[in-house]
């Protein structure tokens, strides 16, 4: 089986929905010839031509807002915002109109369309090209917020996110494109969406994140058992909305104590939603409170800082010790 | 400055004193006749309408008097494959599109049957963010495109739509990807207070389009005749593959915005006065009557079937009130997530609380 990165395994997604469905299209800022800015659909304009891969103008809210009316009318518009932190420019289009057509029409249209977009911070970029602004869409209803962690779950995501008949916003970890490989079998294969995942099993503290938190928390996971004979049980969310509550609230059942990982800034952060979920579904069970790891409440650093401000892997170590020990 | 109205100058067939100065086109005095019956009974039911309001029987109402003209004339060439994107004053345009007019009640109801469009209809509910469909009417026309499809995609806007962003992006996205659109512009002159002169610097909205590299035209939107023709034309343009196209229909809401507020307050009787006189259902009716078309008799008929027809509407109106609050939680995905059911099944213990 090939060995591939996330950004090979999403190259490889695309490739297969374009196969397999005429209706699928792509489009965005620079997703043709040039591959996209992070070459997520490189090759794909050669393969499959100017009519389904497409470099639109450069406006974010125009190019979710076509999206919005070509899946009204059939088609099923895969969507790339170049970084995340353009997503403001398109709320309206997102928030307003894809996440309530079904809504809106009473189930007589549907918008089946997903909106990628690279994420998280990390790789030293200008301003508002980091930030991690998930929580805005969490607290949307009516789209499903996805962000896969790894090569294997980001190909198999991302064709359920293009098979789905909602909206789908797909977060792609950005520092984690190109960091590590993963064996990626070559044919079409899903995962359902709402569905998380434990990563790894264990009886003293769960340990819970998504997308680029995830590399994080492997880490911390290993030096927990190696350095302090702490059972860290690790669970990836792969999909934010709908929230697998079951998986969640079954672990910390079991293990008793919780840790949040997000780069995101803390207030309104998802990683506030999932400790309210905790102690409404899970009181009794709690020896400690559910603990935060996050960025702080400010806008994203300026690169300099970056590195300071991003939790790390000695955060979470700390937070899951301070919350064995409570 | 751009000479707008010299380059974009007023169409029309049909003049203020109900004077033909053009040809018929492809309409003929009894498609004529059934335009003005209809007319009529729109202008009956928007004005019952901003009466039910007052009544308390629906919420907030926004009445398209005035703009029959340009509404019925933006749809009048359309067929069964082509697709209207209309926003929120647009009851005219869509009932002739299919969508029964208690979809206008509906969304001043908030009842959430107001964007249940029936099937087959190529109507998208009506938009409420001003421009959001401009660019909807976009990603229309472009699927109809990618398919290879002979159709033709109106998306109607206001003048003050013109503002915004989606707009100008909408306008730049199709002329690039030369979709079959056509972008029309029911200029009634007023975004709620502000007059088109604070709206923009430039003298037309048609002229909007040398900017963008497509064709413009100002229509005057109190023509039927006039709007109508225009839209036979450009409609089988785009389906040709020509276009994008802007058309600025130039017309007047006789009305308020909505229900909430009072044009005395922001506008001049004499303006208003100017515009009554150019109302498009009397323009019509004057012709018809010189033609012989039209006698008292026949209008106090036309009235009396009005009438029960918008008894009709209300009755269909009143009917479906009895619709169940759980469809809030119905529609928000194709499957009702975990999470979601559980707060579903709470809503429905509080609507049995609550007896509703």
């Amino acid at each position: 089986m090939a060995k591939l990165t996330i950004a090979q395994a999403l190259n490889q997604a695309l490739e297969s929905a374009l196969t397999e469905d005429p209706a699928v299209i792509i489009l965005g800022e620079d997703v043709g010839r040039d591959g996209g800015v992070f070459r997520i659909t490189d090759g794909l304009f050669e393969k499959f031509g100017g009519e389904r891969v497409i470099d639109t103008p450069l406006a974010e809210s125009g190019i979710v807002g076509t999206s919005v009316g070509l899946a009204m009318a059939g088609m099923k518009p895969v969507a790339e915002i170049q970084f995340f932190g353009f997503i403001y420019e398109t709320m309206d289009q997102i928030a307003s109109q894809a996440a309530r057509v079904r809504f809106r029409s009473l189930g007589r249209y549907s918008a089946p369309m997903v909106i990628r977009a690279p994420f998280g911070g990390g790789v030293k970029a200008p301003e508002i090209h980091s930030d991690s602004l998930e929580a805005l869409f969490t607290h949307t209803p009516g789209i499903k917020v996805v962000t896969p962690s790894n090569p294997y779950d980001a190909k198999g995501l991302l064709l359920s996110a293009i098979d789905d008949p909602d909206p789908v916003l797909f977060l792609e970890p950005m520092r984690l494109y190109r960091a590590f490989r993963d064996e990626v079998p070559e044919e079409a294969y899903r995962i359902p969406l709402g569905k998380a995942n434990v990563v790894r099993e264990g009886t003293d503290v769960t340990l819970i994140g998504w997308g680029p938190s995830m590399a994080l928390i492997l880490a911390a996971a290993d030096e927990l058992v190696a350095q302090y004979d702490v059972s860290p049980e690790v669970i990836d969310l792969r999909t934010l909305t709908p929230l697998d509550e079951e998986t969640l609230v079954a672990s910390v059942q079991k293990t008793q104590r919780a840790v949040v990982v997000h780069e995101a800034v803390r207030t309104s952060g998802f990683g506030g939603e999932l400790a309210a979920v905790i102690q409404e579904k899970a009181f009794l069970y709690l020896e400690a409170p559910v603990l935060r790891v996050t960025g702080y409440d400010t806008p994203y650093p300026m690169t300099m800082f970056e590195d300071l401000w991003l939790p790390d892997t000695s955060q979470v170590i700390t937070a899951a010790l301070a919350s064995v020990r409570f | 400055m751009t000479d707008g109205m010299e380059m974009f100058p007023l169409i029309q067939r049909l003049d203020e004193e109900g004077k033909l100065v053009g040809e018929l086109g492809f309409l003929s005095v009894a498609d004529l006749r059934e335009t003005y019956e209809t007319m009529r009974f729109l202008r009956t039911f928007d004005e019952r309408a901003w009466n039910l309001q007052r009544q308390g029987v629906i919420g907030t109402y926004a009445p398209f008097k005035g703009q029959e003209a340009a509404q019925m004339g933006a749809v009048a060439a359309l067929n069964e494959s082509d697709w209207l994107v209309p926003t929120y004053r647009d009851w005219a345009a869509s009932y002739l599109r299919g969508v029964p007019m208690e979809h206008g009640l509906f969304f001043s109801k908030g009842h959430p049957s107001l964007g249940d469009i029936p099937t087959g209809k190529q109507v998208l509910p009506a938009q409420v963010v001003i421009a959001a469909q401009t660019l909807h009417g976009v990603g229309v026309a472009w699927a109809t495109k990618l398919r290879h499809e002979a159709a033709a995609t109106v998306v109607t806007f206001g003048d003050g739509a013109t503002s915004q962003g989606d707009f100008h992006e909408a306008m730049n996205f199709a002329s690039v990807l030369e979709v079959p659109l056509i972008f029309f512009c029911e200029n009634n002159q007023w975004a709620i207070s502000v007059p088109l002169s604070q709206q923009m610097h430039a003298e037309t909205i048609a002229q909007r389009s040398i900017a963008y590299g497509i064709e413009g035209y100002r229509v005057d939107g109190n023509d039927y005749i006039a709007v109508a023709n225009l839209m036979k034309e450009l409609t089988e343009r785009v389906r040709a593959g020509e276009g994008p196209f802007l058309v600025e229909a130039v017309t007047y809401r006789l009305g308020a915005h909505t229900t909430a507020d009072d044009p005395g307050k922001y506008r001049a009787s004499e303006e208003e006065d100017l515009w009554i006189r150019r109302d498009p259902l009397l323009r019509l009716e004057t012709w018809l009557r010189g033609e012989g078309q039209l006698s008292d008799d026949d209008v106090v008929a036309i009235d009396a079937e009005s009438e029960r027809k918008v008894e009709e509407i209300l009755a269909n109106f009143h009917e479906a009130l009895d619709i169940s609050p759980l469809v809030l939680f119905d529609n928000v995905y194709a499957e009702v997530p975990t999470g979601l059911a559980s707060q579903r099944a709470q809503f429905e213990a509080r609507v049995k609380e609550m007896g509703a």
